[in-house]
């Protein structure tokens, strides 16, 4: 969508529409009301569909892929790990630094809400849990979409490989988003 | 640690940049959600000028008063000329031209003061006043809700044309010159907008 107002000169330029669309309703509204209505009905609707003419800048650019780097001589993986995951479900490989996101995943009417203090709260069981199980390992609690709980993760912990606890659909939908090898645990 | 890192971090002082996830400046989306506000409250002014005229029927301008038309014309032209100024302003230190963008804002002060002034004039001879009417009463309204919105705009021009002449602004860095510019000319469309609606129509 156009912004009128997104820069200095943009907004004058508007304005110059503004008076030249008010000149013309005008005009047809002295040789008739009812020309004048439907003149400014049309103006409108001209007005809406320029605004909407311009896609949103970058709206259909590719999100960037994420990689990742390593200290050498260490092998670092992330893990996910769902609200409600046993402790016996997440292995971390020996020698390993690791570091377990539990995503607080909510449904979408709970994100767009923020109605999320549930979800978060089970999350933060489930991350204390896994914490006094693997006393070795970080465990946090992650953003509500679990790829981008991994992004969020992969921003402050470089990681060699991404271990999902989880379905096929959640081993791709986070293999879409980073370029380290994902797979399922 | 290298040379050229140690360098580096010592040349860094305090936290790191803040990351926006927006790719609008935060001082221009602030600009922005104030004029989203300011388009919702002439929305409602609106709303009660149409409820008035259409709905109620009520005759415009009720007999027997006028509306000051040739005035109100003659301020409309006064802030359209002022928006050029303006434009004049921002395009002039984009330019590096910084005595022209002193010449812009300052003229532009004088003429948004001026349409101010003579407004109040017109109200002090206007012959009504809100207690004769709804017709009244919204006129002075929507025009004494839009001479606020001029009077705001005049205070951020004044601070911007008394920034203007302490040398603030350079061809680099002119984002207060920008962001007000956006606002005076938001302040005009609303006027054509009024003017269309409350004089001429």
């Amino acid at each position: 969508m156009r912004n009128p107002l997104r820069s200095e000169e943009v907004a004058f330029r508007f304005l110059g529409v503004v008076i030249v669309g008010a000149a013309v309703i005008i005009g047809a509204a002295f040789i008739n009301t009812w020309l004048g209505v439907a003149v400014a009905i049309a103006a409108f609707g001209a007005l809406a569909r320029w605004l909407m003419k311009e896609p949103v800048p970058g709206a259909a650019d590719q999100s960037p892929v994420l990689s990742s780097g390593t200290p050498p001589g260490t092998h670092r993986v992330l893990v996910v790990a769902p609200p409600g995951t046993g402790a016996s479900a997440v292995r971390v490989p020996d020698g390993s630094e690791a570091l377990v996101v539990v995503p607080a995943v909510a449904a979408t009417v709970e994100s767009l809400t923020g109605a999320v203090d549930d979800r978060r709260s089970e999350a933060e069981q489930t991350a204390e849990a896994l914490q006094s199980h693997l006393p070795d390992a970080r465990v946090e609690v992650g953003a509500d979409d679990p790829a981008l709980a991994v992004e969020d993760a992969l921003r402050v912990f470089g990681a060699d490989e991404v271990l999902v606890i989880g379905d096929d659909e959640l081993v791709q939908a986070i293999r879409a988003r980073v370029a380290i090898p994902v797979s399922g645990a | 640690m290298s040379a050229a890192a140690h360098a580096e971090a010592h040349e860094h002082h305090g936290p790191p940049a803040p990351h926006y996830s927006s790719r609008i400046k935060p001082e221009t989306l602030g600009m922005y959600l104030f004029i989203a506000s300011e388009i919702m409250l002439f929305g409602s002014f609106f709303t009660a000028y149409f409820f008035v005229r259409i709905v109620n029927g009520t005759p415009w301008p009720t007999p027997p008063y006028h509306l000051p038309v040739f005035v109100a014309t003659i301020n409309t032209f006064i802030l359209m000329t002022s928006s050029a100024t303006m434009h004049w302003a921002t395009v002039s230190i984009k330019r590096g031209n910084v005595w022209g963008m002193r010449a812009g804002l300052l003229l532009t002060f004088l003429m948004g003061l001026a349409f101010l002034t003579s407004q109040l004039f017109e109200y002090m001879r206007a012959g009504f006043n809100t207690s004769n009417g709804a017709f009244p009463t919204i006129f002075f309204c929507l025009t004494g809700l839009h001479g606020c919105h001029v009077f705001v705009g005049l205070s951020i021009l004044a601070f911007m044309t008394i920034r203007a002449f302490r040398g603030h602004f350079s061809a680099e860095h002119h984002h207060g010159v920008e962001i007000g510019g956006i606002y005076w000319h938001f302040v005009d469309v609303m006027w054509i907008v009024v003017f269309t609606t409350v004089y001429i129509l």
